[in-house]
């Protein structure tokens, strides 16, 4: 029993002194949970995500507004009606969204959603019998994102109900009117009287009027991002663990640097012709080059297999895959560089490629995420280079799209690449 | 110094000062390396040895003095070429083979094409691993990998080579063979600056022999000057009897200047022939029989030690 005891206290001491291991058995798992914390609750139920909506109404009417200022009331939903103001042009006027303009931004990814609201909707957002057909409220969405256009439909059933009864009990009226053969004017009289009652607001202390449940507004769902694709996220996938994983085989790879120096080998060789800055120029091509077959292969797996469509945007993946690689390869140096030993790059290294992944959507999508995670997500290498990766497989758009994250990917190559060298001299000459 | 030694030397060490914080590792090292010659750096632990070869590779950079590899300073691209460098490490990468690990220190000196496919060729054959040239390096044994690493830094067929104890670990039969390499390298005209742990290896190996202690060079010579320089012409003789020895005899032995000590007598010896044959008279006139007696040269140890107040080892 006491060798027992022993052997734990041995191992009790080692911890002790082993950073690494305290780090990867302590800090990190209680990081991960904080983040995964934040990304799913946001500390609260209220503090969820909000769904962003471009609402184009082309009726105008009293009735589609009361419709739209029923949307805005909708705490799940963050309506937007015109595109924010570019910078440089005066914010005064920001113009309202067409139908093109509300296609065009969710394409971008913008916004996952966007709701047209047709003429002829505020005097008849629905019809009870047989007759002529109401106008449909067109939802234009990204099928990468399968439950906002969900939430939306529940949520446009739920406000034409609240935000518009009077539209629907005039729409009964009539019907009434119709197939009974006529109201008297003492009959329509009172029917106006109270058709007003239902359009003002509750007294205070009264109980808001029922939700209805049902569909009676016809709507009408086109996804017009990844409408053709034949499955939404594995493109997603494929750069998001694509990316980690570079940085995983870059950091460890990087970690050759410390064997030799640790073997005196990088002493023997900066005694050679080879300085230190051709060693790490020659190991971030290769490291890059190891990149660059790597995310190769993932997305021809995914070609062959999941049908990513990679021979239509070869020169997208390929500015993508390079940038990506760099990127990744400078990051692995930079580490190897900063780190005393291999056990300290191991630690290092973990914590920071986990954290990144996680919150640069890595393990679960960006655009997913409460907004404010969005933006901390763009601290990230992984976020430029997925977000870079959807532009070219989602949207489909073209190469000069990705532009701002390929500089984004080889300025931050260039500043670890500057930061790994300037570690690199505690080996040179003493 | 002469204008033709000079001329002839391979490497010229002048003044070399180096700190380490408060601690001063060199204090004005003077060496001078003659092509074809061996040079032995010996000195305790922390004496400065590595510093001067590190200094001399170029992966310490020294606070004054100069260093000079065939003209060139050890930074220069004509030093490097000329310069080659076996650490007392393996530095070697354990998952290439050994061919592998030739291509890559021959490739980084500048070899290429046919020039290094021969050279490969020629250094595998010359350390004996020809036959074990696409295996793993960490697969070798340890004399194998100790060849292999000698290989790695005279690839490229230096001008001068550092070679920091480069037995240590060895068992005796790859220790010869390391020797033997030693000696080719000496005889193709290669300077060679060796710094050793093992007297034997100095005395036998360096032509001439610098000990180094505190930084500083406090002897240098031929070892046959260093031992007349430091302990004299004398010879050690050492005769045990088989019975103690009698106050007459001891007497007469002390007037020659010998210590007795029970059954023992030690003393110096200038003339061995001469000497022992008089005092093997008197031993046999007293009637007292010798069961030992041993005649020792003075070592490189007994220098060293008169010197530094130190062993080598220790």
């Amino acid at each position: 029993m006491s060798a027992i005891l022993a052997v734990a206290k041995n191992r009790l001491f080692n911890l002790r002194r082993d950073r690494a291991a305290f780090v990867l058995a302590f800090v990190l798992p209680v990081a991960f949970f904080s983040i995964f914390a934040g990304i799913f609750s946001g500390s609260s139920r209220a503090a969820t995500r909000r769904i962003v909506v471009l609402v184009v109404d082309e009726d105008g009417t009293e009735g589609s507004g009361r419709f739209v200022e029923g949307l805005k009331r909708e705490t799940g939903l963050d309506v937007k009606t015109a595109a924010p103001a570019e910078k440089g042009q005066p914010a005064a006027a920001p113009a309202p969204f067409t139908a093109a303009s509300a296609e065009a931004a969710v394409r971008r990814g913008d916004a996952p959603v966007a709701v047209i609201v047709p003429k002829g909707f505020g005097a008849r957002p629905i019809a009870f019998g047989p007759g002529a057909e109401p106008p449909k409220v067109s939802v234009l969405a990204d099928s990468a994102d399968p439950i906002a256009p969900q939430v939306l439909g529940g949520l446009i059933q739920k406000v034409v109900m609240t935000a518009m009864p009077q539209s629907m009990a005039r729409a009964g009226m009539d019907e009434v009117d119709k197939w009974s053969g006529g109201l008297t004017p003492e009959q329509k009289a009172r029917m106006e009287e109270a058709l007003r009652s239902i359009g003002a607001p509750s007294p205070p202390g009264q109980p808001a009027p029922p939700e209805t449940a049902g569909g009676l507004v016809r709507v009408e769902t086109r996804d017009v991002v990844g409408e053709t694709k034949s499955n939404p996220t594995v493109a997603f996938y494929a750069a998001g663990f694509g990316v980690m994983f570079l940085l995983f085989s870059a950091a460890g790879a990087g970690g050759a640097l410390i064997e030799e120096a640790e073997s005196g080998t990088l002493d023997r060789i900066l005694a050679t012709k080879v300085d230190m800055t051709r060693l790490l120029l020659g190991k971030l091509v290769y490291l890059a080059g190891v990149g660059v077959v790597q995310l190769t292969l993932m997305f021809v797996w995914g070609a062959l297999v999941f049908g990513i469509d990679l021979a239509g945007h070869w020169q997208g993946f390929l500015i993508m895959t390079l940038a990506t690689a760099i990127a990744s390869s400078t990051f692995g140096l930079m580490l190897a560089s900063i780190s005393r030993s291999r056990m300290q790059l191991v630690a290092i290294s973990n914590l920071a490629i986990l954290l990144m992944s996680a919150l640069g959507g890595s393990m679960y999508p960006r655009f997913l995420m409460p907004e404010k995670m969005q933006k901390f997500g763009l601290l990230t290498l992984n976020a430029w280079a997925i977000d870079g990766f959807q532009k070219i497989f989602w949207r489909d758009e073209p190469v000069r799209a990705v532009l701002p994250q390929v500089a984004v990917l080889i300025a931050v190559g260039v500043v670890f690449f500057l930061i790994a060298r300037k570690m690199a001299e505690r080996w040179e000459a003493a | 110094m002469p204008p033709a030694l000079e001329r002839t030397s391979a490497l010229s060490i002048r003044d070399l000062s180096k700190s380490f914080g408060d601690r001063r590792a060199l204090d004005g090292v003077s060496l001078e390396l003659a092509a074809g010659e061996v040079l032995g750096l010996l000195g305790p632990n922390g004496a400065g040895k590595t510093t001067v070869v590190r200094s001399v590779a170029g992966r310490a950079e020294p606070d004054g003095g100069r260093v000079s590899i065939l003209g060139f300073s050890p930074s220069d691209d004509g030093a490097r070429s000329a310069r080659g460098w076996v650490p007392q490490e393996i530095a070697l990468y354990p998952l290439l083979s050994p061919r592998e690990n030739l291509w890559t220190f021959g490739r980084y000196q500048g070899l290429a094409g046919a020039a290094l496919q021969t050279a490969i060729h020629d250094s595998l054959s010359w350390i004996g691993l020809s036959d074990r040239a696409n295996d793993k390096t960490d697969r070798l044994s340890g004399g194998m990998k100790r060849r292999l690493n000698i290989a790695a830094g005279t690839i490229h067929g230096p001008r001068v080579l550092l070679l920091d104890e480069p037995t240590v670990g060895v068992d005796p039969q790859s220790r010869e063979r390391i020797y033997g390499m030693i000696g080719e390298l000496k005889s193709r005209g290669v300077g060679l600056l060796y710094t050793t742990h093992y007297m034997e290896e100095a005395e036998r190996l360096c032509d001439r022999i610098a000990i180094i202690d505190h930084g500083k060079i406090i002897a240098e010579g031929t070892k046959d000057e260093l031992v007349r320089r430091t302990l004299g012409a004398g010879q050690a003789l050492v005769i045990d009897a088989a019975a103690p020895i009698p106050p007459a005899l001891k007497a007469e032995l002390e007037t020659r200047k010998a210590r007795v000590e029970g059954e023992r007598v030690l003393l110096t010896v200038t003339q061995p022939a001469e000497e022992i044959r008089r005092i093997l008279e008197s031993f046999h006139a007293h009637r007292v029989a010798v069961r030992d007696l041993t005649l020792k040269s003075p070592t490189l140890e007994q220098v060293f030690l008169q010197l530094t107040g130190r062993e080598l080892r220790e």
